[in-house]
């Protein structure tokens, strides 16, 4: 498996060919199949990819929060070195919000509505620190000073409900960050807010990012975003890599149909475009996958053997991956063509 | 500023604005119940007048709770303005019964954001965009009808008999717009009709809804706080905060040149692909969040977290719209000079209160 950085001395998290599987009445969905990435420290790795592409599944299998009675999961999952997939849930437990953590998408369903913002916070200090109660308070305070809430030491007594959608995106933030993690899993975490807001939360995460040196995976379906925050992006497609790499690369000459399309079918604040081009059809099933590669359905390029053969994720001139049957001067002179111009870049 | 209403006469003849809202308010009053800590007035939608022209896509942004969704209920009248009035084609509607209503309804419809929650799961297909059929008692024919729209939505006719949860969340907003498209309406409001949807499905019903506009010159009200989709299917903008307009022009003027600063502060948010991660483009961060629509700020309700906030101007004297170039008017003491602007740039302009351009 091509690797970007296979066991660098930064390298925080090393995903090598995860698979994931749920058992269903109706069949067997394969969530993920054969995916691979590196999480470095101060880096942000940007997962992009629709809804049912595998992402969320992703993310929970780090957090070792799929239910393992439902849901096979196999490949590594590498945290400096450690598999987390081989630990007993009593070891899991000490790495889950230590050291790899995560901000959820819905503030509001994942705080409890009948305790003090505070003390949810301190009962995460807690959960992996013998403190008293009242350190864990204070550390919960100096907390959510640390993201941005105003009188942090007044607003901790406050409960869910009285803050306001930002805020408590804020208060996610400080739960996750309560013990240092190495790793933070932001997935969607802006995806519920405001524009305006969004930008403070965006802003607050990669503040964070730089301040505390943790590697961040962004988990959004916004492309916009990813540009704005992530140094590499992933992006997914029926459970499968499409493209890896650095994010200007890809920005500036992304390789997949997949990724084209995404980029096409997407309005832009800077002008009308003459014409939307969306992607026909719809996002594959995944208890019936297609065959092939599962774009290949949607994709305007397909030939041969795309519905027999999965491609790999393979190594690209410009130095990111993807997986793709066209040939590489076929790909690079549509993007200079036809998808550059219709984007507006430059190139 | 008051509209002349149009005569008749010009409205027959299909000229004129379709929609007029003049002076339109509506609050709500917060109901004292067990956990209420006292009656309040939710200020949804304060004096906002504007047209939505024949043919037009009137686009209406902003964030949550600025009454967006509000202007629309009241544009065909699922609500009752508290003052002000609502014209539609010529015809005063603001205080008509149910019943008057009754024969205008088919000439409005409303495409619902959440695809899934909009379509009534126990009826098929066919059921569903049938009834405003059967409801007004247009058609002989439905079957063959509904036939007809499903296809012309880009559905297979034969789904007539399946039932929503059969369906993709793009092709459930295809229903949608079938149902709002049947009976022909003269407008369609679209409440946030693509926020639900996957990017690469957003674009197809975009597109539908724009075919459909050119082919039967259909008028929008297209409802999004996506600053992305409302440039992209727009050809004019009214920006909502906290329940008043605050800046209104056509798309392109509004685009390239925002003279209030919360528009200028929106633009700017909206994380876009084009910046490539390279080049650091210049964010205005507003602070804090939108205030209750319970108890608005004073005068002009952006101050708390305007940067170019002036005090004794600001949170005194309630701006006006004024006009600026075309049609494009803006509620700003201070307007922005230029754009685009930095943070600081925007901070520091509009020493002296600027006349109308």
């Amino acid at each position: 498996m091509a690797s970007t950085a296979g066991g660098s001395a930064s390298t925080l998290l090393d995903v090598r060919n995860l698979t994931v599987r749920f058992r269903t009445r109706d069949g067997v969905v394969q969530a993920v199949s054969d995916l691979s990435f590196t999480v470095r420290r101060g880096e942000t790795l940007g997962v992009v990819g629709e809804s049912g592409s595998g992402k969320s599944v992703t993310s929970l299998a780090i957090m070792g929060l799929l239910n393992r009675n439902y849901a096979d999961v196999t490949g590594q999952i590498l945290f400096e070195g450690t598999d987390l997939l081989t630990l007993t849930p009593a070891q899991l437990r000490q790495v889950r919000g230590r050291d790899v953590s995560m901000i959820f998408q819905d503030p509001f369903a994942c705080l409890h509505p009948m305790y003090r913002v505070g003390s949810q916070i301190a009962e995460a200090v807690r959960a992996h620190n013998s403190v008293s109660k009242s350190t864990a308070w204070d550390r919960s305070v100096e907390l959510l000073r640390a993201v941005g809430i105003p009188n942090a030491d007044v607003r901790a007594k406050d409960f869910p409900h009285q803050f306001s959608g930002g805020m408590r995106q804020r208060a996610m933030i400080a739960m996750a960050l309560a013990n240092n993690p190495q790793v933070l899993i932001a997935d969607e975490p802006t995806t519920a807010l405001d524009v305006t807001v969004q930008a403070q939360i965006l802003e607050l995460i990669d503040r964070v990012k730089k301040q505390f040196d943790v590697g961040v995976i962004l988990i959004t379906h916004d492309l916009g975003v990813v540009a704005e925050t992530a140094s590499h992006v992933l992006v997914m497609y029926g459970g499968r890599a499409m493209e890896y790499g650095p994010s200007t690369e890809i920005f500036n000459g992304a390789q997949h149909p997949y990724a084209w399309g995404l980029l096409e079918s997407m309005p832009t604040v800077e002008r009308r475009m003459e014409v939307l081009v969306p992607i026909e059809g719809s996002p594959p099933s995944l208890l019936n996958p297609p065959s092939g590669c599962p774009f290949h359905p949607r994709c305007k390029y397909r030939f041969g053997r795309c519905d027999q053969d999965v491609p790999r994720l393979e190594q690209m001139a410009g130095g990111h991956l993807d997986s793709c049957f066209l040939p590489s001067e076929r790909k690079r002179e549509e993007w200079q063509k036809r998808i550059s111009r219709d984007l507006g870049v430059a190139s | 500023m008051t509209m002349a209403p149009s005569t008749s006469a010009e409205h027959r003849a299909g000229h004129g604005p379709l929609v007029e809202l003049d002076h339109l308010t509506k609050n709500f009053a917060v109901k004292q119940g067990v956990f209420a800590h006292g009656k309040g007035i939710v200020h949804a939608v304060e004096d906002v007048s504007l047209t939505v022209n024949r043919g037009e896509t009137l686009g209406i942004v902003g964030e949550s709770g600025c009454g967006k969704s509000t202007t629309a209920r009241l544009m065909v009248r699922l609500l009752e303005p508290t003052s002000g009035t609502i014209r539609f084609d010529g015809e005063d509607i603001s205080t008509l019964s149910s019943r008057r209503l009754r024969p205008l309804r088919r000439e409005m419809q409303i495409i619902f954001q959440d695809p899934y929650s909009s379509l009534n799961p126990r009826k098929s297909v066919g059921q569903i965009i049938g009834e405003p059929f059967a409801i007004h008692r247009t058609e002989k024919d439905i079957k063959s009808r509904v036939q007809e729209l499903l296809a012309r939505v880009g559905l297979n006719p034969e789904h007539y008999n399946r039932y929503p949860h059969e369906f993709s969340g793009g092709q459930r907003q295809r229903i949608g717009v079938a149902r709002a498209f049947a009976l022909r309406p003269k407008l369609i409001v679209c409440d946030e009709p693509v926020s639900a949807l996957d990017v690469s499905v957003q674009a197809q019903i975009l597109n539908l809804l724009k075919s459909l506009q050119a082919e039967f010159g259909l008028t929008y009200v297209f409802i999004s706080h996506d600053l992305s989709v409302i440039r992209q299917v727009s050809d004019r903008i009214a920006v909502m905060y906290l329940g008043r307009v605050v800046e209104i022009g056509q798309s392109e003027l509004l685009y390239e040149h925002p003279r209030h600063p919360y528009t200028a502060a929106l633009l700017s948010a909206v994380p876009r692909p084009e910046s490539n991660g390279s080049t650091a483009r210049q964010r205005i961060v507003l602070s804090g969040d939108v205030p209750s629509p319970v108890d608005p700020p004073s005068a002009c309700v952006f101050h708390p977290r305007c940067p170019r906030f002036h005090r004794g101007k600001c949170d005194v004297d309630l701006p006006p719209l004024q006009q600026f170039e075309g049609e494009h008017q803006a509620a700003c003491h201070f307007p922005v000079e230029r754009w685009p602007m930095t943070a600081e740039e925007l901070a520091s302009g509009g020493t002296a209160p600027s006349a109308a351009a």
